[in-house]
C-alpha cells in the first residue's frame, strides 16, 4: 500500500509540474462542450431553396410565403424555369428545390388534388430525409389552411398529439451534452495513464523501477490511482460546465453517475495501461488507442442512434464500453433512472474492468 | 546473504551464461564468478554484451540458458528477491528528471519499502558528504551531467544492497568528476557493497580489483589489471585490451 501511495504522489507532483497540464485538463472539457454542443447538431438550418412558381397564382404565392416564413429556410433563388435549379442543385448550391406546376390553383379551388415537385439533394440521406419532413411539414400547415376555408364540414382525419418524454422540448443539447461528458471522461482516462507508461519506457526511468522489487499489481495501481482521480474531478468540472452553462438537467442521483463512471474508468483506463505494456513507444500507442476510440466512439450511439445499426455492430456493441456509459450517462441524466436500472450494465462493466486491469498486470512485464 | 552463498563468499555466480537474440549471441557461454566486497570491472568495446550480460545479472532480462546465481539466489526462478538485495544505476539517465533532488530520493527509497525518516537521514547525509545539501530542492534538470550522475549512484545504493551494477557510470562526464565518481565507488565499496561495473574506459580498469574482458560476446581474459598486464605483456590495460582485440580478429580472418 505504500507502495502505491510513493508511486501516486511522484505521479501527481509529475503532472501538477507540468505546465501544459492543467490548462489542458481544464480547458479541455470547456473547448469539448463549447465546440462539440453548439456545433454538433442534429437540426438543419438554413436550407438553401430554390422555387419555380409556374403557376404564379394567389395559391401558389400563400405556399410561397409558408416557406419564406421558416426560420429553416433560406430561398436562394427563384425562377421561372425549372432547370436553373436543376443546375444549382447540381453544383451543390442549394439543397432543395420546389416546383409548382401549371394550374395548382385551379385543381385546388376545383377541389381536385393539387401536386408540387420536391426535389432533394440526398448525398447525406439522414440530412435529405430530415429536409424533406420539414419541407412536408410546411405544406401540411399549408394544407389545413386550404382545408379550413373550403366550405362544408371538415373532412374527418386522425389526429395524433405528440408528447415527447424526456427532452421535451427536442433539445440536441440535452442529448448531446451527457455523451460529450462520457468522451471527455474517455479521453483522459485512454491516453493519460497508458501515455505516463509508455513515455517512462522511452525516457529509460521504467528500468529503474522494473529493477526494484515492486510488485507488478503495485505499478499497474500507482499509474491508475492518480488518473483515476483526475477524471473524475474532470467529470466533476464537466458537470458543473453542463449544469451551470448550458442549464442541462441532471434528474438522477449524481452520486450515481460518479459511481458508474469510477467502475467505467477502470475499464478504459485498464485498457489504456494494457495498450501500452504491448508497445514501446507513445507513436505506437497512440496509434493503437485511437484505433479503439474511433471505432467504440463511432459505434457509441453519440452521434447515430444505435438502434439503427445491424445485428453484427450490435453484437460488437456489447464490447463497447463507451456505448454502455452514454446510455447509462442518458439514462440518469434525462430520465433519472435508479440504481436497480442500470444495476446490470454496471456489472458488465465491472467485469469488464477487472479483466482489463488483470490483462494489464499480466502482460506487464518487469523482465523482458 | 543466504547459505549458498555464504559457504564460498561468491555474490554472483555465473556457468555456462548465454544469451541470444533470434541468430545472434549476445552473450557466449559467459562464466565467472564474483566475490563479496570485489570492485569487479566488465571490460569491453561497444557492443560487446556488457549491458546485456549486466541486465541478465539483475533480472531486467531472462538468459537463453546458463546457470546464473546473484546474491545467492536463482536468476530464473527468484529475480524478485534478487532484486530487493541489488542497486542498479542504467546506462540511460535514470532518475526523473521533472522531479527535485529530494522528491528521487523520496520516490525511490519508497519503493524499496524504506521507511520515510531513514530515507531522508540518509538522503541528507549522502548530499552533505557530496556538499550539495543546497541543492535538495532543485529540479534534477536544472543540474549538471556530473552532479546528476553522483545523485543516480547515491540513489542506486540508497536502501543499502549487497550489489550494486553499474553500466557505463562515467559516460560523458569529464575526468575530474569521473575521478571523483571512483572515489564515492571506493567508499562504497569499502561499506561492504559489492561493485560490478562495465566500462569502456581502459584507464578505469585498473581501479578495479579484478576485470574481464569481453569481446564480441565472450569473455576473452579475467584477472587482477596487474596480472593481466604480465600475462600480455602490456604497459598499460588498454595495450592489454587492444592486444586481445587484435588477437581476436586474426582468428576471425582464419
Amino acid at each position: 500500500m505504500r507502495t502505491i501511495f510513493y508511486i501516486m504522489q511522484k505521479e501527481f507532483i509529475q503532472v501538477f509540474r507540468n505546465r501544459m497540464m492543467l490548462p489542458i485538463i481544464f480547458l479541455m472539457p470547456l473547448m469539448q462542450l463549447l465546440i462539440l454542443s453548439y456545433a454538433v447538431t442534429f437540426e438543419i438550418k438554413n436550407i438553401r431553396l430554390h422555387i419555380t412558381d409556374n403557376d404564379n397564382s394567389v395559391a401558389s404565392r400563400a405556399l410561397l410565403e409558408h416557406f419564406r416564413s421558416s426560420e429553416f429556410y433560406h430561398i436562394f433563388g427563384e425562377s421561372a424555369d425549372a432547370s436553373f435549379g436543376m443546375e444549382q442543385l447540381k453544383k451543390g448550391d442549394i439543397h432543395q428545390q420546389l416546383v409548382i406546376l401549371p394550374g395548382f390553383e385551379k385543381q385546388i379551388v376545383t377541389g381536385s388534388t393539387a401536386g408540387v415537385q420536391v426535389i432533394t439533394d440526398a448525398i447525406n440521406g439522414s440530412a435529405a430525409a430530415l429536409m424533406n419532413a420539414y419541407t412536408l411539414s410546411v405544406i401540411e400547415s399549408y394544407n389545413r389552411e386550404v382545408l379550413s376555408r373550403s366550405p362544408g364540414p371538415p373532412p374527418k382525419q386522425v389526429q395524433v398529439s405528440r408528447r415527447y418524454w424526456f427532452n421535451p422540448a427536442l433539445d440536441y443539447k440535452t442529448y448531446m451534452i451527457p455523451g460529450i461528458l462520457v468522451l471527455l471522461v474517455t479521453l483522459i482516462g485512454m491516453f493519460l495513464a497508458g501515455m505516463n507508461v509508455v513515455r517512462e519506457k522511452e525516457i529509460g526511468t521504467i528500468e529503474q523501477i522494473n529493477v526494484t522489487p515492486i510488485r507488478k499489481v503495485q505499478f499497474i495501481a500507482g499509474k491508475l490511482l492518480p488518473f483515476w482521480i483526475i477524471a473524475l474531478a474532470e467529470l466533476a468540472f464537466g458537470l458543473a460546465l453542463a449544469v451551470l452553462l448550458f442549464n442541462i438537467p441532471i434528474v438522477g442521483n449524481i452520486f450515481l453517475i460518479f459511481l458508474v463512471a469510477s467502475v467505467y474508468l477502470v475499464v478504459v483506463m485498464g485498457l489504456g495501461l494494457f495498450i501500452s505494456t504491448i508497445t514501446n513507444t507513445q507513436q505506437q500507442s497512440m496509434f493503437l488507442s485511437w484505433f479503439f476510440l474511433v471505432i467504440f466512439i463511432l459505434m457509441s450511439g453519440l452521434f447515430t442512434p444505435v438502434e439503427s445499426m445491424p445485428r453484427w455492430a450490435l453484437q460488437l456493441n456489447t464490447i463497447n464500453p463507451i456505448a454502455y456509459f452514454i446510455r447509462i450517462m442518458r439514462m440518469i441524466m434525462l430520465k433519472g433512472s435508479g440504481f436497480q436500472d442500470i444495476v446490470q450494465p454496471l456489472i458488465y462493466l465491472s467485469v469488464y474492468g477487472i479483466t482489463m486491469l488483470s490483462l494489464a498486470v499480466w502482460r506487464y512485464r518487469k523482465t523482458s | 546473504m543466504n547459505e549458498a552463498e555464504e559457504k564460498n563468499g561468491k555474490v554472483i555466480e555465473a556457468v555456462e551464461l548465454v544469451k541470444r537474440f533470434g541468430n545472434f549471441v549476445a552473450n557466449d557461454r559467459l562464466t565467472f564468478s564474483v566475490q563479496r566486497g570485489e570492485i569487479f570491472g566488465f571490460l569491453g568495446a561497444n557492443g560487446a554484451g556488457k549491458t546485456t550480460a549486466m541486465r541478465i545479472l539483475c533480472g531486467l532480462s531472462k538468459p537463453t540458458s546458463g546457470k546464473i546465481r546473484v546474491a545467492g539466489y536463482d536468476v530464473y526462478t527468484q529475480s524478485e528477491k534478487i532484486k530487493q538485495r541489488i542497486g542498479y544505476m542504467s546506462q540511460r539517465f535514470s532518475l526523473y528528471e521533472d522531479l527535485t533532488v529530494w522528491e528521487n530520493f523520496r520516490f525511490f527509497g519508497g519503493i524499496y519499502r524504506m521507511k520515510s525518516a531513514l530515507i531522508r537521514e540518509r538522503a541528507d547525509r549522502m548530499l552533505g558528504r557530496l556538499g550539495i545539501l543546497e541543492l535538495r530542492d532543485t529540479v534534477i534538470a536544472s543540474l549538471p551531467p556530473g552532479i546528476r550522475q553522483k545523485l543516480a549512484f547515491s540513489i542506486a545504493i540508497l536502501h543499502e544492497p549487497e550489489i550494486v551494477f553499474l553500466d557505463e557510470p562515467t559516460g560523458g562526464v569529464d575526468p575530474v568528476t569521473r575521478r571523483q565518481f571512483w572515489e564515492m565507488i571506493y567508499e562504497a565499496a569499502a561499506s561492504g557493497i559489492t561493485v560490478f561495473v562495465t566500462t569502456h574506459y581502459m584507464d578505469e580498469a585498473e581501479y578495479c580489483n579484478r576485470i574481464s574482458i569481453m569481446v564480441d560476446g565472450k569473455i576473452e581474459a579475467l584477472d587482477t589489471p596487474e596480472q593481466l598486464k604480465k600475462t600480455y605483456n602490456a604497459g598499460s590495460m588498454n595495450d592489454v585490451f587492444l592486444k586481445l582485440a587484435r588477437r581476436n580478429e586474426e582468428q576471425k580472418k582464419e
